[in-house]
């Protein structure tokens, strides 16, 4: 028979009640003694399985209100939930905040052993693993200060330390990562490394995909309750990006192109769209290299000469990235009424993860701009990059460090 | 549950009021508890003092007026110490109770985020409760001494008693805790039952007054709640034999039997309860 998975989840669905009209006093009941409190039935989790193997990293992703903390907390078991069943193989611990059951008026000392015996320690265990703690921590000239006059820093170590030696075999953490000083969060990474070569097996909800594709070997992404996609983190990945940057909001992009829309009606810009190499059009791109071409159609409603035609390439804070047109490029010809034509502007794309929006724009040539048709934000593409850089390019580059030198 | 889904591994059904493992029960229950005595004076200069200081207080006030003011407790014997028995017991129940209806909203951060036996909450609430006795009633040991009472073997009729009286504090604790989640005004109307039975029970009187001045139900009606019992069995076997035992004092021995259903039935009341509400807790906060 082959073992268990560690974590098995099997049809799990849990939805919330919501009232209406919150009734929290026994006055309010009797006063009202016919009007039944109005349920909002709010399906958080539908119908929800699959299996996490032994000593397998796997990523929960999900936007805001996607379901994934709900499942977290039924995973966890400080939800139950509607149907279903959960099975877990091994001692399970879970983080959903750190320090849980910290108090600021207590000496570290007695932080540690609150939040140790909350994780499920006994008492015993968890002074012998006082010690451990406190040098993962590195506060021990500190471990007699109450937790008040701890810096917010130096509290998050205390408490991922006591997390590290819960010793659980199966973890579920809740986007915890992403605190403390750069140093300690390179800690927390080669931690989080050494649990995986000890074979445990770690449940991550995140919403940071540069970490689902660093450290999961799976990954999950929920919908309104609904896995989505399971399977290869890159693709995970990818697939949340697209997700978060194209769904649900295409009308209101819409709106808000035509509000920014100018032109004299010469002519229009139809409809504009990203094309890879291979001349298919593209809302996800993967970064890090390959061209990426810039595509909009124009139709002129007048005879117009030596038309301009440009595009401005934005990030999603609006940033310029670049501006590209045929304003130095010569002449582009006389259009008469009823004509169309499709400019493509190819680059190499060197753009980081992220979405970027395209202003595509038609104008009279001469002095001053008199635009024929501009509008804002006509389309988007989302980049989907393995490295995460905060900057808008990631381009290639070499770097070399010289020799060793004594002056 | 059949072979296949046993090898599967333990299943996760949710939160319990008790939880599987006992012991993790017993080491919760007892680190909330530890850390709410510690932080319930920290900062203040007297500390621990202040524990004893709060029934002392209310003591000095009660006994002046009793006994130079209003004559209630002249002809009780040793009626000082009875008295602070009396409030040393009402502070237990009270602060044990009262303390609880709040337990769980107090403690939501840890409800809605962890995976514990809910009741460790409240429980752990009366565990501070009892430790407090435990300090209370070696002052009364001290009293009791000093105005001429003698080391007897019916002191040890208090563990029993005190043991009813957690049971029935942890019966009060678990339901009015569970049922203030979901209507807040149990808060409100506890504090006024408690009120309510400061002033039923003998406390600042004793239940042989009653019984002299007052019809003969009265004092058996008394009787039948069943703190008043308890205290009254108390004030027997520690402060003075003169004191009739509850027994004595409700009329045949028989009747005992509703001051002690009371207590373990709301015990089991407020278990049902809680055990209820405990899967749904994290959601309804």
């Amino acid at each position: 028979m082959p073992a268990p998975p560690a974590v098995a989840v099997d049809g799990v669905s849990k939805t919330f009640r919501l009232p209406h009209e919150r009734v929290h006093t026994l006055k309010e009941r009797a006063l009202h003694p016919l009007r039944r409190m109005g349920h909002e039935a709010f399906p958080a989790l539908k119908d929800v399985s699959f299996a996490v193997d032994h000593g397998e990293f796997f990523g929960i992703v999900g936007r805001n209100g996607s379901g994934k903390s709900t499942l977290l907390k039924c995973l966890a078991g400080i939800y139950a939930a509607d149907r279903g069943r959960i099975y877990v193989n091994g001692r399970m611990s879970t983080f959903i905040e750190l320090g849980v059951g910290f108090n600021n008026d207590l000496p570290a000392r007695d932080n540690v052993m609150i939040n140790a015996t909350m994780l499920g320690l006994s008492p015993r265990e968890a002074k012998r693993r006082y010690d451990a703690v406190i040098d993962f921590a590195e506060l021990r000239e500190f471990e007699d200060l109450k937790l008040k006059n701890y810096s917010s820093g130096m509290e998050v170590r205390l408490a991922f330390s006591v997390m590290m030696q819960v010793d659980a075999e199966v973890l579920l953490i809740d986007e915890v990562l992403a605190v403390g000083d750069a140093s300690f969060q390179q800690k927390c990474f080669d931690e989080f490394a050494r649990i995986r070569r000890e074979g445990k097996t770690v449940l991550l909800v995140t919403h940071d995909m540069g970490n689902v594709q660093r450290f999961c070997d799976r990954a999950m992404l929920l919908e309104r309750g609904s896995i989505v996609e399971i399977g290869e983190p890159d693709r995970v990945a990818s697939r949340y990006l697209e997700l978060n940057f194209n769904s649900g909001d295409v009308e209101a992009t819409r709106e808000e192109a035509d509000a920014g829309r100018y032109g004299d009606g010469r002519g229009e810009i139809v409809e504009a769209w990203f094309q890879n190499e291979a001349g298919e059009r593209v809302q996800t791109v993967p970064g890090g290299g390959g061209r990426l071409v810039i595509c909009f159609r124009a139709r002129f409603h007048e005879t117009v000469e030596d038309p301009l035609f440009g595009v401005v390439l934005a990030d999603d804070r609006g940033t310029p990235v670049f501006e590209a047109s045929n304003l130095l490029e010569g002449p582009s010809g006389t259009f008469e009424a009823g004509e169309e034509t499709t400019i493509r502007i190819a680059f190499e794309n060197v753009l980081s993860s992220g979405r970027y929006e395209m202003t595509p724009a038609i104008a009279r040539g001469g002095s001053g701009v008199a635009w024929i048709d501009r509008r804002e934000r006509l389309a988007s593409v989302v980049v989907t990059a393995a490295r995460s850089t905060d900057a808008v390019l990631d381009v290639p580059f070499d770097l070399e460090v010289g020799e060793r030198e004594r002056r | 549950m059949s072979a296949a889904e046993a090898s599967l591994g333990r299943q996760i059904k949710g939160p319990s009021a008790v939880g599987s493992d006992p012991r993790r029960f017993w080491h919760l229950t007892r680190a909330l508890a530890v850390t709410e005595f510690k932080l319930r004076f920290f900062g203040s200069v007297l500390g621990y003092a202040w524990q004893v200081m709060r029934p002392l207080l209310l003591f000095g006030v009660l006994y002046v007026l009793f006994t130079q003011v209003i004559d209630v407790g002249n002809d009780v014997p040793r009626y000082g110490v009875a008295l602070l028995l009396g409030l040393v017991l009402y502070t237990f129940f009270s602060e044990a109770t009262s303390t609880a209806v709040s337990s769980i909203v107090d403690r939501e951060n840890l409800v809605r985020k962890i995976e514990f036996p809910r009741l460790a909450v409240p429980l752990s609430v009366v565990l501070t409760a009892l430790f407090n006795l435990g300090l209370n009633l070696c002052v009364v040991v001290v009293f009791l001494l000093a105005s001429g009472g003698s080391v007897r073997w019916t002191w040890l009729e208090l563990i029993p008693l005190v043991g009813l009286l957690t049971v029935l504090a942890s019966g009060v604790a678990m339901l009015v805790s569970a049922l203030f989640v979901r209507a807040r005004d149990i808060k409100p109307i506890w504090d006024v039952v408690l009120q309510v039975l400061f002033y039923a029970s003998p406390i600042f009187y004793a239940i042989e007054t009653v019984q002299e001045s007052a019809p003969s139900w009265v004092a058996k009606l008394l009787m039948l709640n069943p703190f008043a019992a308890i205290l009254q069995q108390a004030r027997h076997a520690m402060i003075d034999p003169q004191y009739q035992t509850a027994a004595q004092a409700i009329g045949p021995d028989w009747r005992l039997i509703i001051p002690l259903g009371i207590s373990f039935g709301v015990f089991a009341l407020g278990y049902a309860v809680f055990r209820r509400a405990a899967p749904r807790l994290a959601e309804d906060l």
